[in-house]
């Protein structure tokens, strides 16, 4: 749910990475966090646990400049992965205007992957949203690993409606804001119609 | 909650009005810092010494905040709860839920007390609910919203955003 500002001209849309458990959610972020200019960015939020797993969220809030005179800014979030805070989850999906799904290549993360995109069309759900029409996009990520899943493979598992989709590693930067662009992109664009 | 139902726009004078409130109380509370956020973690506006705190990132927090306190609520089955507190060992810091949507976060030290704050922020919610009222009667008169300036966006203004 973006927020427009008419007085202040800007507008602000909510981004969510979504995904199974060490996928790599918050790698992303904190990719993004690094390779922007600094005031561009805000800073990176993390609550995390002490062994540096996701409790409640990450937050990273993105200046992206100005498009036809609105200063544009992407709050970005990260959801935790583990299957037990599906309640935060929820949470964090609240008034969301675009998702990232992060996908783990690995043969043994197959189910949870399945099972993350389940969870997600079920909370989107929850909270008033449809899969098949908010503006998401699917990154495979962890592809230089040797037990990755082929791209055929993953792409028949996990594409669900034609979405962009990318190859990641998100530690180099690999397909991150490749990914990062298509959602923005397709918020962006889902403003234009309103 | 046909306002609520899409996205929330804001134009000049209600802009207006909202500062004005949160100026009075701002003064009238003593306070350090007197913000007003969307449940959703977006900062809508705000009054005080700004130039000492992460505005956007006490914004997304407060709404987590805010959402895990709601999380909570609903689980022992109460509605909400409409204020938070919390102590520090100088500043302290009041949430209080305005009209279902908006947050308002107020933060003062020992220069003013949780009787002031919680009278004087009681007083400037309804004021606030007052506003909301207006934009929600306010766009339903209007109907649709204006057109969005981002109707004739093309691909490369897009693309801009992304160079750097």
């Amino acid at each position: 749910m973006s927020f427009i500002n008419y007085a202040s001209r800007e507008i602000n849309c909510k981004i969510v990475y979504y995904g199974p458990g060490l996928g790599g959610k918050t790698t992303n972020l904190q990719y993004v966090y690094e390779r922007t200019n600094p005031q561009n960015k805000g800073q990176l939020i993390s609550l995390a646990t002490e062994t540096d797993r996701t409790l409640f969220f990450d937050f990273l809030p993105l200046d992206l400049g100005s498009v036809r005179g609105f200063r544009t800014r992407f709050h970005l979030y990260t959801v935790p992965g583990q299957v037990f805070y599906d309640a935060s989850r929820k949470l964090i999906l609240k008034g969301v205007d675009g998702v990232i799904f992060v996908a783990d290549s690995q043969e043994a993360r197959m189910d949870a992957n399945l099972e993350s995109l389940d969870n997600l069309k079920h909370n989107l759900h929850e909270n008033g949203f449809d899969l098949a029409v908010i503006p998401y996009a699917l990154q495979f990520n962890k592809r230089d690993l040797p037990s990755a899943v082929a791209y055929d493979v993953m792409l028949r598992a996990l594409q669900i409606k034609g979405e962009p989709t990318f190859e990641a590693v998100a530690p180099k930067g690999i397909g991150v804001f490749e990914t990062l662009k298509a959602v923005a992109k397709q918020v962006l664009h889902e403003l234009s119609k309103k | 909650m046909t306002m609520f139902g899409s996205n929330l726009i804001m134009y000049e004078e209600e802009f207006d009005r909202i500062n004005a409130v949160l100026s009075r109380l701002w003064m009238d509370a003593n306070a350090k810092l007197v913000f007003l956020v969307d449940k959703n973690g977006q900062q809508i506006a705000a009054k005080g010494d700004l130039d000492k705190v992460d505005a956007t990132s006490l914004a997304s927090l407060t709404a987590g905040n805010v959402a895990a306190t709601d999380g909570l609520a609903k689980l022992i089955g109460e509605k909400e709860f409409s204020i938070l507190f919390h102590e520090g060992e100088r500043d302290n810091i009041h949430i209080s839920i305005v009209g279902q949507r908006l947050i308002l976060v107020l933060i003062f030290d020992e220069r003013s007390s949780l009787g002031l704050v919680r009278l004087r922020v009681r007083k400037a919610a309804a004021e606030l609910e007052e506003v909301l009222t207006q934009m929600a009667s306010k766009a339903a008169e209007q109907g649709e919203a204006p057109a969005s300036p981002f109707a004739e966006i093309t691909d490369e203004d897009i693309d801009a955003l992304f160079t750097e």
